[in-house]
C-alpha cells in the first residue's frame, strides 16, 4: 500500500479523503490544513495524523504520494518540496498561477521520475472518452469548429471574500471553470493554439471573472468558442457540454450523454445514420467506491495504478495541466493588453 | 415502511442522463402548484409516503400541507438532508467556514471559534445538531417517521471513516425527533460493514439496485450478496437506472430479494405513477 497524504481540506481535499481511505491500493496516513476546525474533526473522529505545517509532515513522515488540494497559490511551494523529497504528486486543478513555475515542477517530476497527475476529471468520463475515442476515428470527417461550454450558479449575487475572488490567488471563473472546459477541449481535441476576441465579464464579483467568452483556435488549424459562465442560476450544478462539428456530422457532449449525427453511419461504433444516443450508463464503469461521480474515484484509481505499475498510463499529466494553464495565461493576457 | 415511496428528484430537474430533460422538468415545476397537483395524483393513487430532499421549495410544500390537513391526513414524508447542491455551491464560493457560518444560526460559529480555541467533540456535534434542526424546521408539525442522510454526505463520512459521527446523528434523531434514521448510499456493502461495527443493529439504508448495476459500488455480486443474506432494512432507489431499464423488467428483478421493503421511485404524469405503483406491489412480496 501507498502511504498517502492529503494537503488542503477543502471540498476537494475531503472528498479526495473518502476517496484515497477506501482505495486498496492507498493508505491515508496524514492530513494537513492550516484551519484549526476542519483538523479538529479529523483529529477526534479519525485515526489519521494531523499537521498544520506540510514541511513538518515531510520531514516526520515516511510517505510515498502526496494529494495537493490547497489555494492554488500554494501549489508551486509544496509541489515543489514534495517532489524534491521524491514523491509521487496528485495536484488539484488548476495547476499553477504562473507558467514558468508549471514549467519548473513538470522538468523536476520528470528529473525525478515521480507519477504526476493533476485533478481534471473530466477526462474519467465516459461519453468525454468516447467522444475522443470517435475524433480519433475520424467518424466527423474534418472538424472545422467546436463550441465548449460550462454554466453553473458559484456567484449568483453580490458579496464575497475568500481566495476564490481574488484573481491573484487563483479564483475566478477563468481559473476555477473554464479551466475544466480548456483542459477538456485539449484532451478531445487537441492543443490550443491562440485565443482572440476574449471578454472576461464581472458580473456581481468586483475582484474576478464571473464570465469567459473568446474565441479559440487549435494548433490542427480548427476553430472553436469558448462560452463559461458560474453567474448562471439556470443550472442547478455545474454542468459542461462540448460539440464539435466536421463535414461527416456532429456530436454534442456532456457528461450525462453523448449525441451523435452520422452523415453515413459507422458499423464498427454501433452507430446509425442520423442521430446515434449513447448514455453513461452505457459508457461508464462501476468504481468500487462512489463519491459524487465516478470520475472522482476513476482518476484517483489512474493515479494509484500509475504507482503500481510504469505501463500504466496516466491521462491527466502535469504536462497536459501546463497547457491548459498556458491558455489560462493568454487569455488573461488578451484581456489586460 | 411502505412498500411504495414517491420521490422528488423529478421536481428539481434531477435527470441522471440529460441536462435537457432537466430543464424540461424544471420548466413544468417552476410553480409549487405543478409540484402539489402531481404529488395529489400520487396520493389519490393510494401513495402515503413523500420521501424529499430538505430542497427550500420543499417548505412551501409543507406549509400547503399544514394548510389542509384534511387533505393530508396519514400522508409522511421522508426528509433527506441536507439539499447537497446548495451547501457544495456554497463551498466553491465561500470555503467550509464561510459556508458553516452562513447556514449556522445567529453567531453561534463565531461563538465556538472564539479565542481561536480548539474545537472539542461537544461542540462538533453541537454544530451538527444545530444543522440538523435548522434542516428539519420546514417539517414542523408533519409527520416524519424516518429522517435520511444523503448520499454525498453519508458516503463522505464512511470514506473518511469517521463512524462516530453516524452514531452521534443516529442517537440524535431518535432522542430528538422520535424518528428512525436512515441512510442513503452509493456504497451500500461498505456501509452496511461500518455501520454494524458501530453497533447501529438493522440500519434502513436506501440504495441504487438495478438490473444492469448502474452505481451499485464494488459490482452487483457483492449488492446480490448483500441483499441475500444481511439484516438490513434495505429500500431500492435507481432501480431505472436512470431510464435504461424498462419499468417491468426493472421491477421484476427487484422481486428476486424479499428483504427489499420499499422502492423510491419518481414520475411526472398519473399513468406513469400508476404502472409503477402497480409493479412495485405485484413484484414484492
Amino acid at each position: 500500500m501507498f502511504k498517502s497524504c492529503v494537503i488542503g481540506l477543502g471540498k476537494m481535499g475531503i472528498s479526495h479523503c473518502a476517496i484515497v481511505n477506501t482505495h486498496p491500493l492507498l493508505d491515508l496516513v496524514t492530513v494537513c490544513d492550516t484551519s484549526s476546525f476542519v483538523l479538529d474533526v479529523f483529529k477526534r473522529y479519525s485515526a489519521v495524523r494531523c499537521y498544520t505545517d506540510y514541511k513538518e509532515m515531510f520531514q516526520n513522515e515516511e510517505l510515498d504520494c502526496v494529494f495537493v488540494a490547497t489555494p492554488t497559490k500554494f501549489h508551486f511551494d509544496i509541489v515543489k518540496s514534495a517532489l524534491d523529497k521524491g514523491l509521487h504528486v496528485f495536484c488539484e486543478k488548476p495547476f499553477s498561477l504562473h507558467v514558468d513555475e508549471g514549467k519548473e515542477l513538470v522538468d523536476l517530476s520528470l528529473k525525478r521520475g515521480v507519477v504526476n497527475q493533476v485533478g481534471y476529471h473530466n477526462r474519467f468520463i465516459g461519453t468525454f472518452n468516447y467522444f475522443k475515442k470517435l475524433i480519433e476515428a475520424g467518424i466527423l470527417g474534418n472538424v472545422y469548429h467546436f463550441v465548449g461550454e460550462a454554466y453553473g450558479p458559484v456567484v449568483t449575487r453580490k458579496k464575497g471574500g475568500t481566495w476564490r475572488s481574488k484573481g491573484s490567488e487563483g479564483g475566478g471563473c477563468l481559473f476555477d471553470y473554464a479551466s475544466h472546459v480548456i483542459n477538456l477541449i485539449e484532451f478531445i481535441l487537441g492543443d490550443i493554439k491562440s485565443v482572440d476576441g476574449t471578454q472576461l465579464k464581472k458580473i456581481y464579483s468586483s475582484g474576478v471573472e464571473d464570465a469567459v467568452y473568446s474565441a479559440l483556435i487549435l494548433e490542427n488549424g480548427v476553430s472553436g468558442n469558448l462560452s463559461v459562465n458560474w453567474s448562471d442560476e439556470t443550472y442547478r450544478k455545474m454542468s459542461t457540454q462540448i460539440t464539435a462539428i466536421g463535414t461527416e456530422g456532429k456530436i454534442i457532449s456532456d457528461a450525462q450523454e453523448i449525441r451523435i449525427y452520422s452523415k453515413k453511419g459507422n458499423e464498427k461504433f454501433g452507430l446509425e445514420k442520423g442521430w446515434t444516443i449513447k448514455y453513461i450508463t452505457d459508457l461508464t464503469d462501476n468504481v468500487d467506491f462512489y463519491l459524487r461521480g465516478e470520475e472522482y474515484s476513476a482518476q484517483v484509481d489512474n493515479f494509484a495504478k500509475s504507482m503500481e505499475s510504469e505501463a500504466s498510463h496516466n491521462k491527466s499529466s502535469f504536462e497536459s495541466a501546463l497547457n491548459t494553464d498556458r491558455v489560462i495565461e493568454k487569455l488573461n493576457n488578451y484581456q489586460t493588453q | 415502511m411502505d412498500k411504495v415511496l414517491f420521490g422528488d428528484n423529478q421536481f428539481f430537474a434531477v435527470n441522471h442522463l440529460s441536462d435537457e430533460k432537466s430543464r424540461a422538468q424544471a420548466i413544468r415545476f417552476k410553480t409549487d402548484e405543478a409540484i402539489i397537483s402531481v404529488l395529489d395524483s400520487a396520493i389519490d393513487l393510494g401513495i402515503n409516503t413523500f420521501m424529499c430532499t430538505t430542497h427550500d421549495r420543499i417548505a412551501n410544500i409543507c406549509d400547503h400541507m399544514r394548510n389542509n390537513p384534511e387533505r393530508y391526513k396519514g400522508f409522511k414524508i421522508y426528509p433527506c438532508m441536507p439539499y447537497a447542491h446548495k451547501y457544495v455551491n456554497a463551498v466553491t464560493e465561500l470555503g467550509i467556514i464561510g459556508t458553516l457560518k452562513e447556514y449556522l444560526p445567529g453567531n453561534i460559529f463565531s461563538t465556538f471559534a472564539k479565542g481561536g480555541l480548539a474545537f472539542a467533540k461537544k461542540d462538533v456535534i453541537k454544530m451538527m445538531e444545530l444543522l440538523i434542526d435548522a434542516e428539519m424546521k420546514m417539517f414542523k408539525g408533519i409527520d416524519t417517521p424516518v429522517i435520511f442522510i444523503q448520499n454525498v454526505l453519508t458516503d463522505m463520512i464512511l470514506g473518511m471513516g469517521m463512524k462516530d459521527i453516524f452514531v452521534e446523528y443516529h442517537n440524535y434523531i431518535i432522542k430528538k425527533y422520535n424518528a428512525e434514521p436512515g441512510y442513503i448510499t452509493m456504497n451500500l456493502p461498505l456501509l452496511l460493514d461500518v455501520l454494524e461495527e458501530s453497533g447501529i443493529k438493522n440500519p434502513i439504508i436506501c440504495s441504487s439496485i438495478n438490473k444492469i448495476g448502474f452505481r451499485m459500488s464494488g459490482g452487483m455480486d457483492i449488492y446480490e450478496k448483500t441483499l441475500a443474506e444481511r439484516e438490513f432494512r434495505p429500500i431500492a432507489m435507481q432501480v431505472l437506472a436512470a431510464g435504461a431499464i424498462r419499468p417491468n423488467e426493472a421491477i421484476e428483478y427487484l422481486g428476486k430479494f424479499p428483504r427489499i421493503e420499499s422502492v423510491l421511485f419518481g414520475a411526472s404524469s398519473q399513468g406513469h405513477i400508476r404502472e409503477t405503483k402497480e409493479l412495485i406491489e405485484n413484484h414484492l412480496t
